[in-house]
């Protein structure tokens, strides 16, 4: 009888819950930019309708309405303060926190594509190439630039240590904060890190430099009262970096150093050979990588120099990390030691 | 001149940028109250303005206290142009014109506008210094408490129950079509959201001082409704039960001694002075229309509906019965008088003194029909008795005759002269008496309905005239869903009513006036038309309401308790619909107190009060029977665990065929072997194994039509439904192996081209009852054997469905040992020729067969495979999850160990029906699975609770437009620990505790809990029989009349459409348990699951709701006052605020979120009993436009985590020690 099968179809499909109802797994398959059909499909893929015996409609029901809280929350996740602060749902503590986090969370792959980058409208562009490089959606590229970028227009202009900053106004975990400290950072200064040459670095990795460049060569690293803040180098630091021109230029100068420098490691380093055959070339590099940082664009550069002039050379003389280490540190405590940087000891 | 109401701006914050320029704003704050308004200072550029305003002051009367709302709207300020409104809050200042309930409200409120929503919150606070106003004349009621809850509230006690009150106002709808007119939206919505709110103050206030009279000093169970009936207006009414209420102070016992005084407790109880006993409310003015003229212009049909009796749905007798309406194309007045014509009805109550059975029937009678209003009666000695020595009545309070409770009523037809001018109402009586029978036929009843009707609204109309003035009184009716312990003495089953109306104008300006005490000013559009509606729409319900009355009569009952009341309107048609339980409660806690009594006879307003007359009926019937019962030896009693199932009615005088047998537990009184009630389950009833929600669901196509061939064709539908609503739920409850049915509610629906009817209640095994038998399957066409075997795989799934519920629902009865007790009531067979029971298959629930074999299966008459697929289709419900629990009361039957973490969610669906050729058959398919997918969905969603139950899962049903159909619910799911040995382990230790501190609360005496519900069934004797009831013959004689020969082709499709048949239950064979040990733990744990557990986050910003009256593991410490709140949405932007589903789901978090920041402002912590009454959602999609309008109500209250020393042991759980939000938290 057909008759017997009338057509229904679904006009209006609402549920809300005093508290909040917010599902982690399809929050992240929001968040990962998937439609509702292709959510529903992965989680169909999960098994979850044989776990809890439902069905398809059920799993689209509950999508729905998933999306459409996500969707009203997403105003006030730009303003995270607004969330603790807002009426409309009603949050538990612990789930907005949660719900922060997961927003502001970004993909690995898309960081290492845009760190660096103005956070411009056209650089928001030529997201559907990082997608379509990084296999990330365009809704989700969209959502962590826009994050970037919101970050950036609001802790940019701020006084005080930067990762704080970042933690107040988006009540992101330390570890996120730094992250975006590091973002933030980055984007500022335009450090260039897309280059071929570096792409074997991982954002951790500009991130754990970003911190160290913060925390010793931004002007708040200085002096915390300080007017400016600690998203720019400090300048005067840079001019004073080009006084170290003398340690490549001045030949007696060359000489004394490398001579402690191989007084000092002889025999803690397997590489010792190489090291004293080539120290020479060393010392420039550095030194001139750091004498050129007052100028923008050889800050830009400031990393693929440095696997340029540093990194490979080592490289090719299959230095140990241990090595580099132990060298860097003997080539700055002897330079210290020279007459013509005592000052610097001692202020 | 009695307050001056005290208002300051604080601040602003999150306000919308309304200067593009800027992206600011310059916000001022308009206060406005009734006619004042004052405004705040400008504060520029801000999106967080800090006002911090001086205290505006508004001196007001406390009638506009009660009835207006403060009104606040947040303004930008433009030099240029006129000023744009960001938008408004209304606080209803009604809590704090209550000692006892808020003192200030302070915090911020969502700023709300029609079209935008919620658009930041501003911070306000208001106060309110009242000054004492004594004035007799007064038309407010200031102090009056209200409360949404349908229990005593939990930190009061009730010292009397006075009954009930309702009320309406009208008021022309100030927009009611919204999408056509051209109109300025914000404007007129807030017109009416202002206008609604007027209504439900005016309305509010007049309960109120309803209460006052009445003695009382607060509402529980307060129901308030909108009906939005188009052109004829708006519709506000309320009904409610008025008690008197005192706080429970910590030194309890001191107050003990009181409640062995009525009078005294009326002395304390009061901030409220009764302040004119005899008068009552002004507009319902006893001289109006003369009914003949009113019944004409509306057309109405009324159809009274279904008894529950609590029996099979059909005996063998009654199944010709059922048949019969069909017959009855001319429905003929004759099968009406040939029933019970109005002066044998009377006689029934009045026959009285019959010395063998003068407990009964005689004192009471004499009383009060000679002598109602006297103090001083003829017979002295006893009336003097009662009010000088209160006392007695409470010694003996459960030696109620059930009829002894009809005095009044009964005193009121002798009152009333044999009516014969009644020639109007033909038509309406045609159509009474058809549907009538029909429907009587239909649940199997015989003629107690009818009994009971004659008493009902043909006689309302006449009665009307002569002291409609008295009329509410005599409604015993109770909003009440849960008692104090020992109130409810006999529940006797589902009562309800209906009645189909035609919505027109009022085309009679004569009663201009009789709203005299109305304010008109106030409300826009006042004017002679609406006048006069409250009057109609007042005896419409008042018809309505004398038939719940007379049908409780009919079931030997004197009062219905869990009464509610609702409409279903289609354009011009209206479904008003009533329904309760009747019952026998204990005259303790009705009584108004003896003084009260006294003043109103001093004042000799009202001759036949009823409530007066019944009282002193009682008392002399306690006196009586106290020394008939000590002479026959009735004063051992039976535990009350099982009192309230036993029959109020008697069983040789039953106003419909029942099978009853001896109670399971004290094996003294008579059940029926099902129960149907309206009421929450009784703490102290004793459950074998847990509930389940039951619904039932059903569709019918109805032609287009218009006017009164509209109004026909839906009464003449209504029987069929409210039958097989009623046949399905029967099934359902058999199907589970259940055999009781609480929390019923019947909702019917009507729209355009189909009524839609869906029923709820919450399925358990009483142990009082008799076991369930099976359900057979019957064939009519044996002959075939592919049939047969269809058949016989039908009945194995069946058998295989009631076996797999009774594991599921943990229905073991059958541990108690059996026996055999007495032998049924001898059973008329004479009409069985109709069924064809199959020889019981052995497999089928095999223990149930150590009877004697005369059981009678259940049985399910098919005719063909179609029917079979159908009946099995509706049968078959979605299993629930594991883990999963439902129940639409307030208690779940078997679980008791809540934790503290609950989620309550409003869900809302919407179908559209694509098919063109609908069929019934496909039409109810469909509507059943979608109610199917929603519960699915649910579970899917709640996962993350289980274990969990749903709570209070009632579903609402409405049919927007042609092929829609919407179903709304708001539900609480609440975790509960699963390990439940510590249940058992905790019930012996705490009963002691728990009834005394029942007790305490309710002050009512211990021995009376215990002793007393037993002793009022007094064994039945057979001499009874002949002292003549006339129902019994009556129903006997009308059984017999019916007429087979002629069905009527319309009806028969239905009838066919599913063969129902008869059923049944095993008679002879009666389980026993033993009582006393198997109710306790179970009574005890309910108590304790009200008053205990434990550990609710303390965070302020945290509302928890609940459409419960309690929250697990909380205790409340005070009510702060009602919350009844109307919000209308709309939008021009349908598609950019993400269709409809966009729209509603943010307008509904809007609604919570403004419920909980009125609660949070009014310093509580939590909303209980909450409820959505009304979610009309309309939409044009081709306009982009839709429009929602959603009132909610509410009591706000203060939580406190349970404090150790109480939680008892269920403390221990670890469970409660969870964060109680956190079932926002799906693990996935």
């Amino acid at each position: 009888m057909d008759s017997n099968e009338v057509k229904m179809s679904v006009e209006l499909d609402v549920f809300v819950g005093n508290t909040t109802i917010m599902d982690e797994e399809v929050y992240q398959l929001w968040l990962d930019g998937y439609t509702v059909s292709d959510a529903v499909s992965i989680r169909m893929k999960s098994g979850i309708l044989e776990q809890f015996g439902t069905t398809e409609d059920v799993l689209e029901s509950d999508t729905m309405d998933h999306y459409r809280t996500f969707q009203m929350t997403e105003r006030l996740l730009h303003h995270p303060s607004k969330l603790v602060n807002q009426v409309l749902f009603q949050i538990p503590p612990h789930r907005q926190a949660m719900l922060i986090e997961r927003y502001y969370a970004f993909d690995e792959a898309f960081v290492r594509e845009v760190l660096g980058k103005k956070l411009s409208k056209g650089t928001k562009k030529d997201l559907d190439d990082v997608s379509a490089k990084t296999g990330i959606t365009l809704k989700s590229c969209r959502r962590q630039f826009d994050n970037f970028k919101r970050v950036f227009k609001v802790v940019e202009e701020m006084k005080g240590p930067l990762v704080e900053n970042v933690q107040c106004n988006f009540l992101l975990s330390d570890k996120l904060a730094r992250d975006y400290a590091a973002i933030v950072f980055f984007a500022n200064s335009r450090f260039e890190t897309g280059k071929k040459k570096l792409q074997y670095l991982t954002f951790e990795d500009f991130a754990f430099c970003a911190c160290q460049l913060i925390q010793n060569w931004t002007v708040g690293a200085v002096d915390n009262m300080v007017e400016d803040m600690d998203v720019d180098l400090d300048k005067e630091f840079l001019q004073d970096l080009k006084d170290l021109k003398i340690l490549i230029t001045d030949k007696d100068m060359l000489d004394q150093h490398k001579s402690l420098v191989c007084t000092g490691l002889r025999g803690k380093i397997q590489v010792f050979n190489e090291m004293e055959g080539n120290f020479k070339n060393l010392s420039r590099g550095l030194i001139n990588i750091a004498a050129k940082l007052t100028n923008t664009k050889d800050v830009r550069d400031f990393f693929i120099d440095l696997v340029e002039k540093v990194i490979e050379p080592c490289k090719a003389d299959r230095w140990l990390i241990s090595d580099v280490r132990a060298f860097l540190t003997q080539y700055t405590n002897s330079a210290r030691a020279l007459d013509g940087f005592k000052y610097v000891q001692s202020s | 001149m009695p307050g001056k109401l005290k208002v300051k701006i604080c601040a602003g914050r999150h306000l919308p940028v309304m200067d593009r320029a800027s992206d600011l704003t310059d916000a001022f704050v308009e206060v406005k109250f009734s006619n004042t308004t004052f405004k705040t200072e400008v504060y520029p550029k801000s999106l967080n303005p800090q006002w911090n305003s001086e205290w505006f002051k508004f001196e007001v009367d406390d009638e506009d206290l009660q009835d207006e709302p403060l009104q606040i709207t947040v303004l930008d300020h433009d030099t240029y142009s006129a000023n744009d409104a960001i938008g408004k809050v209304y606080i209803d200042i009604d809590p704090l014109l209550c000692s006892e309930a808020a003192t200030v409200i302070c915090g911020w409120f969502p700023i709300y506008d029609t079209i935008h929503g919620i658009r930041g919150e501003i911070n306000v606070s208001v106060k309110v210094d009242l000054f004492n106003d004594l004035n007799r004349f007064r038309q407010s009621s200031c102090g009056v408490k209200f409360f949404c809850s349908t229990s005593i509230p939990k930190c009061y006690k009730a010292v009397v129950v006075h009954g009930f009150v309702e009320e309406l106002v009208v008021n022309e709808d100030p927009e009611y079509q919204w999408i056509d007119r051209i109109r300025t939206p914000r404007a007129s919505n807030e017109a009416r959201q202002r206008l609604i709110s007027l209504m439900s103050g005016e309305l509010q206030r007049k309960i109120g001082l309803k209460v006052l009279e009445m003695g009382g000093n607060a509402v529980v169970g307060y129901l308030q409704c909108f009906d939005l009936e188009g052109e004829s207006g708006l519709v506000v009414r309320a009904i409610g039960t008025a008690c008197t209420l005192d706080k429970i102070s910590n030194t309890s016992a001191a107050q003990l001694p009181a409640c062995n005084s009525p009078s005294k407790e009326i002395k304390e109880s009061p901030p409220v002075h009764p302040t004119s006993h005899g008068c009552r409310s002004t507009h319902n003015s006893p001289i109006h229309t003369a009914s003949g003229s009113r019944l004409t212009q509306s057309f109405s049909v009324s159809v009274p509906t279904l008894i529950y009796t609590g029996m099979r749905l059909l005996r063998h007798r009654s199944w010709g019965k059922m048949c019969k309406p069909p017959f009855h194309e001319d429905p003929n007045p004759n099968t009406y008088s040939s029933g019970p014509s109005t002066p044998l009805k009377n006689q029934t109550y009045s026959f009285s003194p019959s010395k063998s059975y003068s407990r009964q029937s005689s004192s009471s009678d004499t009383d009060l029909s000679l002598t109602p209003k006297t103090a001083k009666s003829p017979k002295g000695p006893r009336i003097s008795l009662c009010p000088s020595s209160p006392t007695l009545s409470s010694d003996f309070p459960t030696l109620i005759n059930p009829f002894q409770l009809h005095l009044g009523s009964g005193t009121t037809h002798s009152l009333t002269p044999p009516h014969s001018g009644h020639a109007s109402p033909l038509v309406l009586r045609k159509s009474v008496s058809f549907s009538e029978d029909l429907l009587l036929a239909a649940s199997g009843m015989g003629s107690g309905g009818s009994a009971g009707k004659d008493g009902g609204h043909l006689k309302t109309l006449l009665r009307q005239q002569t002291q409609s003035a008295l009329e509410q009184r005599e409604f015993p009716f109770f909003t009440l869903t849960s008692f104090p312990l020992g109130f409810l003495i006999h529940a006797g089953g589902v009562v309800s009513a209906r009645s189909v109306k035609l919505l027109d104008r009022i085309h009679n300006p004569a009663f201009v006036g009789i709203m005299g005490n109305t304010r008109s000013y106030k409300l826009l559009d006042w004017n002679s038309f609406t006048a006069d509606e409250p009057e109609t729409r007042d005896a419409w319900w008042e018809e309505i309401r004398q038939e719940i009355k007379s049908h409780a009569k009919a079931l030997g009952c004197h009062a219905v308790v869990g009464y509610s009341e609702s409409t279903s309107i289609c354009e011009e048609v209206c479904i008003l619909s009533a329904s309760g339980t009747a019952a026998v409660l204990n005259p303790k806690f009705l009584q108004d107190g003896c003084l009260d009594c006294y003043s109103e006879n001093r004042l000799s307003r009202q001759p036949t009060f009823f409530s007066t007359g019944s009282e002193k009926g009682e008392f002399d019937f306690f006196l009586q029977s106290k020394d008939s019962s000590s002479m026959l030896g009735l004063e051992d009693t039976s535990p009350p665990s099982c009192g309230f199932c036993h029959i109020p009615y008697d069983e040789l005088n039953m106003p419909f065929p029942a099978h009853l047998t001896y109670c399971c537990n004290c094996r003294r009184q008579k059940v029926p072997d099902v129960l149907f009630t309206t009421i929450d389950l009784p703490v102290e009833a004793a459950v074998t194994g847990r509930g389940c929600l039951i619904q039932a669901r059903l569709c019918r196509l109805k032609k287009k039509a218009q006017g009164e061939a509209n109004a026909t064709a839906i009464s003449n539908l209504l029987p069929f439904m409210e039958y097989e609503l009623h046949t399905q739920l029967m099934n359902k409850l058999k199907l589970r192996g259940m055999n009781a049915l609480f929390g019923l509610r019947i909702q019917i629906s009507v729209g355009e081209n189909m009524l839609v009817g869906l029923a709820s209640a919450t399925g358990v095994y009483l142990t009082a009852l008799p076991a369930p038998g099976g359900i057979q399957i019957a064939g009519k066409t044996p002959s075939d054997i592919a049939y047969e075997q269809h058949i016989s795989n039908i009945q194995k799934k069946i058998n295989d469905t009631v076996s797999r519920n009774k594991e599921l629902y943990e229905i073991h009865p059958l541990e108690i040992s059996e026996e055999v007790i007495g032998s049924p009531i001898p059973e008329p067979r004479q009409r069985s020729r109709l069924l064809r029971s199959h020889s019981e298959s052995s497999d089928e629930v095999s223990e149930l067969d150590l009877s004697h074999g005369k059981k009678d299966a259940f049985v399910l008459e098919i005719d063909d495979a179609d029917a079979v697929e159908d009946i099995l289709s509706l049968l078959t419900d979605a299993p629930l999850p594991t883990g999963f629990y439902s129940c639409n009361t307030e208690n779940m039957p078997g679980i008791h160990n809540w934790t503290s973490s609950i989620q309550m969610f409003t869900t809302v669906r919407v179908f559209r029906l694509n098919n063109v050729n609908l069929t019934n058959q496909g039409l109810n398919k469909s509507f059943n699975d979608l109610c199917e997918n929603l519960l699915k969905s649910l579970y899917f969603k709640l996962r993350s609770m289980i274990p969990c139950c749903l709570c209070h899962l009632n579903f609402t049903v409405a049919v927007p437009e042609d092929e829609l159909i919407q179903v709304a619910a708001t539900a609480v799911a609440m975790t509960f620990d699963k390990d439940q040995a510590q249940e058992i382990l905790k019930s012996n230790t705490a009963p002691m505790k728990a009834i005394s501190e029942n007790e305490e609360q309710l002050q009512f005496p211990m021995e009376l809990s215990s002793d007393s519900p037993s002793v009022q069934t007094f064994p039945p004797s057979k001499g009874f029989l002949e002292n003549a009831s006339p129902q019994t013959i009556q129903g006997t004689s009308r059984a017999t009349s019916v007429d087979y020969s002629s069905f009527a082709d319309r009806c028969n499709s239905w009838i066919e459409l599913i063969k129902l048949k008869a059923q049944t239950i095993r008679r002879g064979s009666i389980k026993t348990t033993p009582s006393l040990d198997k109710a306790s733990p179970l009574a005890e744990g309910h108590l304790r699951l009200r008053s205990t557990p434990s550990c609710t986050d303390s965070t302020v910003t945290v509302v928890k709701m609940t459409p419960l009256s309690f929250i697990p593991g909380a205790k409340i410490i005070k009510y702060l006052g009602i919350i009844n709140m109307f919000f209308i949405r709309e939008t021009t932007s349908l598609r950019e605020e993400g269709g409809v589903s966009g729209f509603l789901h943010t307008f509904i978090a809007e609604v919570f979120a403004m419920v909980r920041a009125h609660v949070a402002a009014l310093g509580g912590n939590a909303v209980i009993s909450y409820i959505m009454k009304e979610c009309v959602f309309m939409e044009n999609s081709n306009k982009n436009q839709a429009q929602c309008l959603i009132n909610v109500s509410g009591d706000a209250v203060i939580l406190i985590r349970e404090s150790e020393q109480e939680g008892v042991p269920i403390q221990t759980h670890g469970s409660t020690s969870q964060t109680p939000q956190s079932g926002g938290a799906p693990v996935s």
